[in-house]
């Protein structure tokens, strides 16, 4: 061991692009792994219940997430009847599990405050419990209630960016912004939310699902979506499937025809989302793996050059006793060294890697402790294994023409 | 006049008969034709003897050094080590055998660049498994016989030529083994270094070490005791002389 360090020491440029092969393997691998990993944990964790809430379904025309569907799919859920607010009326009403409701309708739109413009912004016409379902606690204000909005009356919740871009230092309640030309008088603001994936989520706004607004956002008694939340899941369940008896009713399906709207939860994002983890699992280490073998042939080669040179050097250490498995052993000990010391700057730099990442991209990182101990495994394994092959031709070289070698 | 006593197949030698060679042969299949290199060379030695082997190039005195070396297996016949029968160990003995009763000096010195002299001399002991105070006490040792005790932190480039030869004499020496091999040890010398290298052999051998010397120098092979000649794969003299 101390032989085969003295001999990386003394052949420092051909050891260390070895020792960069192995390093960019598991600096990218453990970089890799963690960002899937942290997405994947977040896409579990927080995405999915920030868009949809805790034990929540809504009734809507199509999907919310609609990946890569053919166009003749699309086209079929773009002739779907609507939701129309008769619709989450009679659902409604013909729950008999406990839930909270809300209307949601949403587009995009410019919001204006004296000479202030904040644009792009999201417009939600919903109703009072939209805020409960979604979870949205209150920096400043209140929501509107249930009389403000079966009244239309023109008030809104700002989300934090909204509240930013349009009051920055100055007190925004009571104040007066238009939507659409409409003036509403702002009652509360939404604390700030963060980013999903780089996606802002305080740009928005929220008005009652009746107010003048409603008209932005879909034709008169027309809405995206129902939103539906029940205590527990198996409540949820149960109300998802009286909600689909309700809408089929109202649509007049016949038992073999399929729904022409759907009832989506939480778990429809995460199963979109564990389908591009999957891909991403599947590639992104397989990237690595490719990089890893690359860097272990750059190790066999190198070691094999070693070989070449050092044959007289092997001829003569085993003219001084030197067995088969101490030459085998030199040169797997060198190899594996340069392998784990590539590998250990490797994962310092994976980690910094991971930490650099999840600071300054929008991508949510983490490192994974199972990448650590692959990372660790697989460089000294790629070392080991490229040293297999150069260290047995060099064990087997017969001493006398390793002598006569020049 | 007869050096030896005469040797039969299924003998034993004699107890101070370091090496024995019974009707040794060695065959090169070079593809196309056979290579006879020794056609039977018998040949023994005596501890503490000091002997010169010469011969033309193509005689195979390089084949039964190699032989005697313990680097390379007869096709036929008997080599006796020290009391043992090693011309049917397989590669590894053979590495032992080599590590612990041979030492050999090479005409290229074969030193390791990188290392210095003390860690040049110390490699045979790291193959017989010795401790790593013990290896540098004796690899300190060896040194100082051959007079380097000064230069043991000096690497070969620092070294003159025939203080690097020292140096594998030291490495040579340092596992005490029952024959000193050295293969035109003062090929790379120049004569004056060349003299000084046969007196440190001259001396070891006065302290008892058997040496066993390749050469086809005449003046290099006067200093030691006996000579033997090889011509065509076998021994064609083989005489005692005056030192």
């Amino acid at each position: 061991m101390r032989l085969a360090l003295q001999t990386i020491r003394s052949q420092k440029l051909k050891s260390g692009f070895s020792l960069l092969g192995v390093f960019i393997g598991v600096a990218s691998l453990i970089g890799a792994w963690s960002i899937v990993n942290g997405v994947n944990r977040y896409m579990t964790e927080k995405f999915a219940q920030t868009l949809y809430g805790v034990n929540t379904f809504q009734l809507r025309r199509r999907p919310m997430f609609t990946p890569n569907v053919p166009d003749s799919v699309w086209r079929a859920w773009q002739r779907r009847p609507r939701i129309r607010f008769s619709d989450a009326e009679a659902v409604e009403a013909g729950l008999t599990v406990p839930v909270v409701t809300a209307w949601q309708s949403s587009d995009n739109v410019t919001v204006s405050y004296g000479n202030k413009e904040s644009r792009d912004i999201e417009l939600t016409a919903a109703s009072e419990r939209y805020f409960d379902i979604k979870n949205l606690g209150f920096a400043l204000g209140r929501p509107f209630t249930g009389e403000e909005n079966r009244s239309g009356t023109p008030v809104v919740v700002l989300g934090d960016a909204v509240a930013q871009r349009l009051f920055a230092e100055r007190a925004p309640l009571g104040k007066s912004v238009r939507i659409g030309g409409v003036p509403y008088r702002v009652i509360g603001v939404v604390t700030k939310q963060g980013s999903i994936l780089g996606f802002p989520l305080d740009r928005f706004v929220v008005v009652p699902a009746l107010s003048p607004a409603q008209n932005l956002v879909n034709p008169p008694g027309i809405l995206d979506a129902f939103l539906v939340k029940a205590r527990s899941e198996v409540e949820m369940r149960e109300a998802i499937s009286q909600a689909e008896g309700i809408m089929r009713g109202r649509r007049h399906l016949r038992p073999k025809q399929d729904n022409n709207f759907v009832l989506e939860t939480s778990e429809g994002v995460q199963q979109f989302w564990a389908g591009i983890s999957r891909i991403l699992v599947v590639l992104l280490p397989g990237v690595v793996v490719i990089s890893l073998v690359i860097g272990g042939i750059v190790i066999m080669n190198i070691m094999l050059m070693a070989v070449a040179e050092r044959t007289r050097e092997i001829g003569l250490r085993k003219s001084l006793g030197a067995r088969r498995r101490d030459v085998l052993r030199q040169f797997l000990a060198e190899s594996t060294a340069i392998a784990t010391v590539g590998a250990a700057f490797g994962i310092v730099a994976g980690i910094g890697l991971t930490i650099v990442i999840d600071k300054i991209s929008p991508l949510p990182a983490s490192v994974s402790p199972m990448s650590i101990v692959l990372g660790v495994i697989m460089g000294a394994g790629v070392g080991v294994a490229a040293g297999v092959y150069p260290a047995s031709r060099a064990a087997k070289l017969d001493p006398i023409t390793a002598l006569r070698q020049e | 006049m007869s050096l030896v006593q005469q040797f039969h197949t299924g003998d034993t030698p004699l107890p101070d008969v370091v090496i024995l060679a019974h009707k040794l042969t060695r065959e090169y299949d070079m593809g196309s034709e056979l290579v006879r290199a020794l056609r039977g060379v018998s040949v023994q030695i005596r501890k503490n003897e000091y002997v010169a082997v010469m011969g033309p190039s193509g005689s195979g005195k390089s084949t039964l050094m190699n032989l005697i070396g313990c680097l390379d297996t007869p096709t036929s016949g008997e080599y006796w080590l020290n009391g043992q029968k090693v011309s049917d160990l397989v590669d590894d003995e053979l590495a032992r055998i080599r590590n612990k009763e041979i030492g050999f000096v090479f005409q290229t010195f074969n030193l390791l660049p990188r290392a210095d002299a003390l860690h040049n001399v110390e490699l045979p002991l790291i193959y017989a498994g010795i401790s790593a105070r013990q290896r540098r006490e004796r690899a300190a040792r060896a040194l100082n016989r051959v007079g380097l005790g000064d230069r043991m932190d000096h690497k070969p480039n620092e070294l003159s030529g025939g203080q690097r030869q020292r140096v594998a004499i030291a490495r040579a020496l340092v596992n005490e083994p029952s024959i000193l091999l050295a293969d035109e040890p003062t090929g790379n010398l120049d004569s004056t270094t060349s003299a000084e290298i046969m007196d440190v052999f001259a001396d070891l051998h006065g302290q008892g070490q058997t040496v066993v010397m390749v050469t086809h120098e005449h003046d290099i092979a006067a200093h030691a005791a006996r000579v033997v000649t090889l011509r065509d794969g076998v021994v064609a003299t083989d005489q005692r002389q005056a030192a």
